[in-house]
């Protein structure tokens, strides 16, 4: 837990450092917005909406804006809203749209003739490092004895995480990758969610598991399930990291805000900047401890150049994975 | 301190007037929410979710927990009345409580449903208190392997419902396969049957397909026909349950329990499951199986408590080890989150006091929604009397309102009108519904559990008789299909001989 702390404040001494002149250089953009129109591409209940929610909770904690316009279209992974986001907002500078990782994979995947990268990156706000479990009975105590059994027998370690070609799909195909090992050849077991993978590992039905950290975390501290690896850089809640053990894997299940299309440079700056007023305000600050979100802030050009990077990895990935064409 | 003794305490702190309070509010919203057709718990309490910041925990659980058992009581009133299921796990009460409701005895439906809604919710809850471990560590011995098992002998219980004609019942049942292939596979990614269209990526909701066959299609169907009947529904006898009802209702009560709690427990096991297995029981146990389609009592005693019953269940696996196994429970799980609750296998250490204080309320939201809808029966009833073309004008209405509540997407609109003309063919054309909606939920998860196993094994078919449960299930499976036939002909040589 001290890790996890430490690293949110650190997180945090960034983001400052990074926001502090923008929202003094343009103030007269910012003022702007007076009104915020939220976009969820996700049903209520599921992270994306925790997340556009919290950012309307922060924001008038803060007072930074008090009008908020949410609304909801769920759908395959955010394509269904995506589309109607595009389409309603065109060139509006006051409108953000929730997304993330998830989006970059369903785009690709389902050939959609219209991805992330047809609205405008604004800010990715969190992050959720994956955690490779095996059920505390599991012959594997370390993550060198399960790769030792991918390498020998690609087929005979299953792992089980959510729908194929999603996060936890990709980092499972990313781990036998750098093993040297064809990602198709791992026997990927998809689950509607978090809970039936969870109770097929409890269960000892699979040899592995994947997802994010949060989602296992409480068994793991009960001692139900051993982490044997966390996709962040560095170790996280004492567990080492897949890099510090000679796997060159990171993965963030990232979540961020977008700005509607063609909208103008000034716009987004403003929205950058309303953005980044809201990381450095005592209330989001309190929204990522008692959510437990690691605030892997990044804004402006820098999240641009992020998106269209993981929007490529990703596609190589899939096709590994024999997912996309 | 005992378990009775905790739930005591949970007693004292859940009796407090101001969660009293919560918890009726809870019921009220709850049974509301399950007569909409459209509206579910799900999505009522992530609507509610903010309430979170203001609200402290114990009386926010309280109110959702009433909201989740009030939904399944409320879901079956429209599903009886006017054959329009509110959830999925009430589409089996719409077929036998609906036709009961046409031959004058709705509110004996209503009122079997109720209280066997009661009996299952007490019982069920009573197994949260007292057999929450033994249930939950029988669950996790459900792999892949076994709930395909399970499938398999779900499957037999189609034939309950295929009507005259098995090859028409059969191709209900593939229609209702082919609905459920559609949108995107989850083992490979890819979209199946989806035409271009997004809004099919995440395949067909259920609900649509079953209001678009018995509601809309029904209304086309009255609507042919050359003289409409201008008479209301006659109500044959007493509003509630005569002295036969209730003895021909609380065996299907406590069977249904019986298959519902812990199936209800299993993280891929749902409500819909143990409401097949409870109609296909009761049919086969009935003295009279000929009123089974007709409007059998002991179809909507026995599948209501196995709904309620599987309610309870869900919460067994949330509460012991922090596993939301359905949609709602993992809402009721980010609620805790947004508390810095982590719920897991330390909740009932660590949050002891707040899940006695919720196990308490369920007892006693159970015992407000027998007093609320009792009575509510006598006015439900009421709608029946609107003349025919009015009432099913409404329906119409009715549901067309809740498709678009579900997703707010004009797809869905279209989808219902689409298999809502088909419904009105199958009528038309004698073909039975059921199956398709049978087909629809057991298809996809049929085919999903048996590539999970087949994964696991390495396309090794044995594993599923090597496994002693899964072995166990599909000889039950077996027995089902060849006993009666087994039992036709050892009986007839006695008429012979007599």
């Amino acid at each position: 837990m001290t890790t996890r702390r430490e690293l949110l404040k650190a997180g945090a001494a960034g983001a400052t450092l990074a926001g502090l002149g923008l929202p003094l250089a343009i103030p007269a953009q910012a003022q702007a917005i007076t009104s915020l129109d939220v976009f969820i591409p996700a049903a209520p209940g599921g992270g994306w909406d925790a997340t556009g929610r919290a950012i309307e909770a922060a924001m008038r904690a803060d007072g930074l804006l008090s009008e908020f316009k949410i609304e909801n279209v769920g759908g395959a992974g955010g394509m269904v809203g995506l589309p109607r986001f595009v389409g309603q907002k065109k060139g509006q500078g006051n409108a953000i749209m929730i997304g993330g990782m998830v989006m970059v994979g369903a785009g690709i995947a389902n050939k959609s003739p219209m991805t992330i990268l047809d609205v405008t990156p604004i800010a990715r706000l969190t992050g959720e490092a994956l955690v490779v479990v095996v059920p505390a009975a599991s012959p594997f105590k370390t993550m060198g004895d399960l790769v030792a059994q991918l390498k020998k027998e690609p087929k005979s370690v299953s792992w089980a995480g959510g729908s194929a070609g999603g996060a936890d799909h990709i980092l499972v195909g990313q781990i036998a990758k750098a093993n040297g090992v064809d990602p198709r050849q791992a026997s990927y077991v998809a689950f509607a969610g978090g809970g039936p993978a969870q109770a097929a590992l409890l269960g000892n039905q699979v040899s592995a598991g994947v997802s994010g950290y949060g989602e296992f975390e409480e068994q793991i501290k009960a001692g139900k399930l051993r982490a044997l690896a966390v996709s962040s850089e560095a170790k996280q809640n004492n567990v080492p990291s897949l890099k510090e053990q000679g796997i060159n894997v990171v993965l963030w299940n990232w979540r961020g805000v977008f700005g509607a299309p063609g909208i103008t440079t000034a716009q987004r700056d403003a929205l950058v900047a309303l953005m980044d007023k809201m990381v450095n305000g005592p209330a989001w600050k309190k929204t990522l401890e008692t959510r437990g979100w690691e605030g892997i802030y990044l804004s402006g050009d820098k999240f641009g150049e992020y998106v269209k990077k993981d929007v490529a990895d990703t596609t190589v990935i899939l096709k590994d994975l024999g997912l996309a064409s | 301190m005992d378990t009775l003794g905790l739930l005591m305490q949970g007693f004292a702190n859940a009796l407090t007037p101001m969660n009293l309070l919560w918890a009726l509010a809870g019921v009220t919203v709850g049974t509301a929410i399950g007569v909409l057709p459209g509206l579910g718990p799900g999505l009522t309490i992530a609507l509610l979710l903010p309430i979170t910041y203001k609200v402290d925990p114990t009386s926010a659980f309280i109110l959702f927990a009433g909201i989740y058992y009030g939904a399944m009581y409320g879901g079956s009133t429209t599903s009886i009345l006017i054959n329009t299921p509110g959830e999925s796990a009430t589409i089996i009460t719409a077929m036998e409580g609906h036709k009961m409701a046409k031959k004058g005895r709705a509110g004996a439906a209503l009122a079997t449903a109720a209280v066997g809604s009661f009996v299952a919710g007490t019982f069920g809850t009573l197994g949260i208190t007292f057999l929450a471990q033994p249930v939950v560590e029988l669950a996790l011995k459900f792999g892949p392997a076994e709930y395909f098992s399970l499938m398999i002998l779900c499957f037999v219980t189609v034939s309950a419902v295929l009507g005259s004609s098995a090859l028409r019942g059969l191709t209900a049942l593939a229609i209702g396969l082919f609905f459920g292939m559609i949108g995107i596979d989850l083992q490979s990614g890819q979209p199946r049957f989806t035409f271009g269209i997004l809004e099919l990526l995440d395949g067909i909701n259920v609900l649509i397909v079953a209001v678009g066959l018995f509601a809309v299609g029904e209304t086309l169907h009255l609507a042919t026909q050359k003289k409409v009947d201008e008479e209301v529904i006659d109500i044959k006898g007493p509003v509630g349950m005569t002295k036969e009802d209730w003895k021909r209702s609380w065996k299907p009560w406590l069977r249904g329990t019986a298959f519902g709690f812990p199936i209800g427990a299993m993280p891929a096991g749902g409500a819909e499951i143990p409401t097949f297995l409870s109609y296909y029981t009761e049919k086969k146990l009935s003295k009279n199986p000929e009123e089974f389609g007709h409007g059998a009592i002991e179809g909507v005693a026995g599948p209501e408590a196995a709904n309620n019953a599987s309610a309870a269940g869900v919460l067994v696996p949330m509460l012991t080890l922090g596993l939301p196994t359905s949609a709602t429970a993992a809402i009721m799980l980010s609620a805790f989150q947004s508390y810095g609750i982590n719920p897991g296998p330390q909740l009932l250490a660590t949050q002891g006091q707040l899940v006695w204080t919720l196990i308490a309320s369920l007892f006693i939201g159970n015992v407000m929604l027998l007093v609320l809808n009792l009575p509510l029966v006598g006015l439900w009833v009421k709608i029946l009397k609107i003349p025919q073309p009015l009432l099913y004008g409404g329906i119409l209405v009715f549901a067309t309102i809740g498709t678009y509540g579900i997703s707010r997407s004009v797809v869905d609109l279209v989808l219902l009108y689409i298999v809502g003309f088909m419904g009105f063919m199958m009528r038309r054309f004698d073909f039975p519904t059921s199956p398709v909606i049978i087909g629809m939920i057991l298809g996809p998860m049929a085919e999903q559990e048996f590539r999970r196993a087949m994964t696991i094994s390495n396309g090794d078919l044995m594993i599923f008789v090597q496994k002693p449960l899964s072995l166990a299930l599909l000889i039950l499976a077996a027995v089902a299909v060849l006993a009666p036939l087994v039992w036709r002909v050892v009986k007839r040589p006695a008429p012979q001989a007599a």
